[in-house]
């Protein structure tokens, strides 16, 4: 049954996502791509990336448009609660055991230590990010005349905008966006 | 306060916050604390900073593990649900809408330019993400974290390790050093 698998998954998704919403892309890359086979690379970029577009967090937005597409609307709906879920139940039972002994010091202590690797994973899902948007596909090995210029290009440029000029996000999408309706279109 | 008005501001300020901030929840929090402390004066800026910081310890996004904690705060569970309602019905509109758009117009040729170049612009901000990540763990200027993060790195990227196992061994390792570190708190304070 795909609702089930879909709650599941999700519910996973959110149960693990430790540090905001970036953390859920390497558990997003690893069970919708790699364990279920729901979404390619590139359907995974594009989840980002009107995920980014759009107001809301982004595990959410990424939750229900992923969900969308793999079962419909209801699929939508069963992802977005699945990611959620967690959130609900977990938050509650610390604020309970904050609000009572009014110290969480071994749960904290248990994030710092999480956080460091949670980096490593955002940076694998990154590789896979990087790949695809670079040679189209994120398997190895890549060949040197699979590389697309034009997407080095406009990387090379957004990076110099958020790093220099500190662009925000939404920025940098709708200029590449641009720049690749433009460069694309005419060339 | 009256109850049923206690709720529908709950529900209004957290489907509000979440209907029209982009950039996730760094940038939801900061403006929900601006809401509840310094507009509503329902929470002190202490108690506020607090739950951020149970918001950050618990999985799932941090916007949304915020507004629980603020119903949670005001009103209870049903408090809790009430926000929680209120920051997932934004997104999960709006991204039901556009699933529907971007099938329909995926094909179009100037469509798929657009996303095409929007793909290398969220490469480098992942890129981006990352490295200011990184960058914070190494500030630390503690060894074990870093170790945790190149162990983790070569453990998913080289050895296609599954996630939820390095998560578990940082989880233990960030247990331990806690363990550790009120060990020697405790001595301490017994030195002196």
């Amino acid at each position: 049954m795909i609702l089930l698998e879909l709650f599941l998954s999700f519910f996973q998704i959110g149960l693990f996502s430790f540090g905001g919403g970036y953390a859920a892309l390497p558990l997003i890359e690893q069970e919708l791509i790699h364990a279920q086979g729901w979404i390619t690379s590139q359907q995974f970029i594009d989840i980002l990336t009107l995920s980014e577009m759009t107001p809301g967090p982004i595990a959410i937005n990424a939750a229900t448009f992923s969900g969308n597409q793999i079962a419909g609307i209801l699929g939508g709906i069963v992802a977005t609660v699945g990611v959620t879920l967690p959130s609900v139940i977990i938050v509650q039972l610390l604020a309970y055991v904050y609000f009572k002994y009014k110290n969480l010091t071994m749960v904290q202590g248990v994030i710092q230590g999480v956080r460091p690797a949670v980096v490593a994973l955002i940076a694998s899902a990154g590789v896979t990010i990087f790949m695809t948007a670079m040679f189209g596909h994120s398997n190895w090995p890549v060949a040197i005349d699979e590389i697309n210029w034009v997407s080095i290009l406009i990387f090379a440029v957004g990076l110099l905008f958020m790093r220099r000029f500190k662009a925000s996000p939404i920025q940098i999408i709708l200029i590449s966006g641009l720049a690749g309706g433009l460069i694309y279109s005419f060339i | 306060m009256q109850t049923d008005k206690l709720y529908s501001t709950l529900f209004r300020s957290t489907f509000f916050l979440s209907m029209f901030t982009f950039g996730g929840g760094y940038v939801i929090v900061p403006l929900m604390e601006k809401k509840f402390v310094n507009e509503l004066k329902w929470i002190s800026e202490d108690e506020m900073l607090n739950l951020i910081a149970i918001g950050q310890s618990a999985p799932g996004p941090i916007a949304v593990n915020t507004s629980i904690l603020v119903g949670y705060r005001m009103a209870g569970f049903k408090g809790a649900m009430v926000t929680v309602l209120g920051t997932i019905l934004p997104p999960l509109g709006i991204m039901t809408v556009l699933a529907y758009i971007y099938l329909a117009v995926r094909d179009n040729a100037l469509v798929n330019n657009v996303l095409l170049g929007m793909q290398a612009g969220v490469a480098a901000i992942i890129v981006n993400v990352v490295y200011n990540m990184a960058k914070r763990v190494v500030k630390q200027k503690k060894v074990i974290p870093v170790l945790v993060m190149v162990a983790s790195l070569i453990a998913v990227i080289g050895l296609q390790v599954n996630i939820l196992w390095i998560l578990l061994f940082s989880a233990v390792t960030g247990g331990l050093m806690t363990i550790v570190d009120l060990k020697r708190r405790v001595h301490k304070e017994e030195a002196q």
